[in-house]
């Protein structure tokens, strides 16, 4: 081959992959919220109308629009029906919801903020600390912030936890997938151990029954009344992640080069976690603990709109909803009459989806260097 | 915009009961490209990282304009003082284009967009690096080479009158090691970088500071210091050193210390 044929095809390995590397736009992004948000809305319709009783999605509509006082259609339906779509489906797609997008942009955050893809609020023993705070506040009673003890002790719960993963995984200034893992891992068998022992030597048998249920996240049994505060975690949240994502993208190029553009790294990392854990231990309080959604959305949302956080988060909320709200209705149908722990379905999904990702990110890795 | 005036004073820096570097002072002037060299292990990165605020100096200070650089936020240098830094990010994925963007961060405030003019300034740092064509690449796929050219452009878009860059001709080809270096010369910003090319260092920089064990053995124009003598004393090798005639730049050139191969080679006709 002489010289010069060996530069073209050269030249053309070269432009092929910066075809294939090409990234999505501000176009992508905009139909992608488009896209997530009509998803929303037809997965939110589905939610209400998919269950025990089938309530046709017109009739949906016309209940929710009804109760609105917004009426499209004369009403046709039965009180039970209206009492099934509002007052027990409603609150539940809701949560789920809420959980869902809270969950995914605490992850997205997590994964910058520690800098590795791994880091998820369920793998890091996170909410088994939150788990753990609100089992303590339930076996001993303990009221002492009022009908929000349960979220309060939950947010300590997931501090401290977050904060015993950190300072035992990180070394020499790094954190290394391995190591986050099994602290982790470590820390929620120890968390989830703690609050076994609790639960089976406490004297309130039928509350244990009932805590250990809620220990494998579901969204059933929400209602009206302790809705709002889930809700309001995650509105709080996700505005001062959003106003934080220049910072976030900051931390992806490093610790060093973070501070050398201005970011006071270890006063930012410190505010973060204790908004993370506050989101996290609310949304506990709220669900028990649901794995895997915080990082399979997160993962999923960049391989579409690309690393840059203003377009990560609000990406990953809508989608770690449309995606909690149909988990949640698998949960209810699948093995119906019976119901299933929405965790246990999340589980089911995000377990081979984090193998995957280790075995891609070590694939990058000995690509790298090879190279 | 001019340059930055530095002033390195007495800095000693320590990790744990370790000095890595002992009583330092160096100053750059308005618009000079001060070269760092010295030997693996003698405090280069160390004394670049208290510049650029990473590592707090036991003693001394670190006076960047007259102002102690450690008594400012971090956001506010940030907005004098760039660097690149030798560690590497994070393995999420980002556009060439949204990583130079990064280093308009210091010079927004929490809710501000990205304006044409950050726009134009990201374009014509990423021209300076001549990388205009890797804009829409994703970081985490380029070679070492095209990496660190990113690296600088992102740097060049924070706008500094300090530039602090550690080794930045690591991993870049020879064409490269010469834009870059061609780049920094042109700056009107203040310039301090760790090399460990003497001859590129001798002729890009207008002095250089020899650090040895910590501490600065030398100082001053390349033609002054770097003498077979000092090279023998830092680097511990043989040496020749001579003045370029087409560069006017001293010329280093190491002599092997194994004596057979000082005398020239028979050429051995069945290996050619």
């Amino acid at each position: 081959m002489t010289a010069s044929a060996a530069d073209t095809n050269a030249e053309r390995a070269v432009r092929r992959r910066q075809q294939d590397d090409r990234q999505p736009g501000p176009a992508t992004f905009a139909v992608t919220l488009t896209v997530l948000a009509a998803l929303l809305v037809v997965s939110a319709t589905a939610g209400l109308a998919i269950g025990s009783v089938q309530v046709p999605p017109g009739q949906v509509w016309g209940i929710v629009t009804h109760a609105l006082g917004a009426d499209w259609t004369t009403p046709n339906w039965s009180a039970a029906r209206e009492t099934i779509v509002l007052d027990v489906r409603a609150p539940r797609v809701l949560l789920g919801a809420v959980a869902g997008a809270g969950l995914a942009v605490v992850g997205t955050a997590l994964q910058a903020l520690i800098r590795n893809p791994l880091a998820e609020p369920y793998l890091l023993g996170v909410s088994s600390g939150a788990s753990l705070g609100a089992v303590v506040v339930i076996v001993f009673g303990v009221t002492w912030f009022g009908p929000t003890s349960l979220s309060v002790a939950a947010f300590a719960g997931a501090l401290g936890a977050l904060l015993l993963v950190y300072a035992t995984a990180r070394t020499g200034g790094r954190i290394t997938s391995a190591r986050l893992i099994l602290s982790g891992v470590a820390i929620a068998a120890m968390l989830t151990a703690v609050l076994d022992l609790l639960l089976l030597t406490t004297d309130r048998g039928n509350e244990a029954r009932a805590v250990l249920a809620w220990t494998l996240g579901g969204l059933g049994g929400v209602n009206w009344d302790t809705l709002w505060l889930p809700s309001a975690a995650l509105l709080l949240g996700i505005g001062i992640l959003m106003v934080q994502a220049r910072n976030l993208n900051l931390l992806l190029a490093g610790e060093e080069a973070a501070t050398t553009m201005g970011l006071d790294v270890a006063r930012f990392r410190a505010r973060m976690f204790v908004l993370l854990s506050l989101v996290t231990g609310i949304l506990v309080a709220a669900t028990g603990p649901i794995g895997f959604v915080g990082l399979m959305l997160p993962h999923i949302v960049r391989l579409v709109v690309g690393g840059d956080h203003r377009r990560v988060l609000p990406t990953a909320a809508l989608g770690g909803a449309v995606f909690l709200i149909w988990a949640d209705i698998a949960a209810r149908v699948v093995a119906a009459p019976m119901e299933i722990p929405v965790g246990v379905l999340t589980a089911l999904c995000g377990g081979p989806f984090f193998l995957w990702l280790m075995r891609r990110d070590a694939r990058r890795n000995t690509d790298r260097g090879g190279a | 915009m001019t340059g930055t005036e530095l002033v390195v004073d007495g800095v000693t820096l320590t990790a744990g009961a370790h000095r890595l570097v002992e009583d330092v002072s160096l100053t750059a002037r308005s618009g000079e490209v001060i070269g760092l060299v010295g030997p693996n292990g003698s405090g280069k990165s160390s004394l670049l990282r208290a510049v650029y605020r990473v590592l707090r100096p036991a003693t001394g200070q670190i006076g960047v304009d007259g102002t102690d650089a450690w008594s400012l936020p971090a956001r506010r240098l940030a907005r004098t003082v760039a660097a690149v830094v030798q560690e590497s990010g994070g393995e999420f994925d980002l556009t060439v284009l949204e990583v130079v963007a990064m280093g308009r961060t210091p010079h927004k405030r929490l809710l501000d967009g990205d304006t044409p003019e950050d726009a134009d300034l990201i374009r014509s740092a990423l021209a300076a690096v001549d990388g205009t064509d890797l804009a829409h690449r994703p970081f985490d796929r380029l070679s070492g080479g095209e990496r660190q050219r990113v690296l600088i452009a992102r740097a060049l878009a924070q706008q500094p009158s300090l530039l602090v860059l550690d080794e930045p001709t690591n991993h870049l080809d020879i064409r490269h090691q010469l834009e870059v270096l061609g780049t920094l010369r042109r700056l009107s910003a203040t310039v301090l970088v760790a090399l460990h090319d003497l001859n590129l260092a001798a002729y890009y920089c207008d002095r250089l500071y020899v650090l040895c064990d910590g501490k600065v053995t030398a100082s001053g124009p390349p033609a002054d210091i770097l003498t077979p003598r000092l090279l023998a004393e830092v680097y511990d090798v043989t040496s020749e050193v001579t003045i370029h005639p087409r560069t006017g730049a001293p010329q280093v050139t190491f002599l092997p210390q194994t004596p057979h191969l000082t005398t020239p080679v028979e050429a051995d006709p069945s290996s050619s």
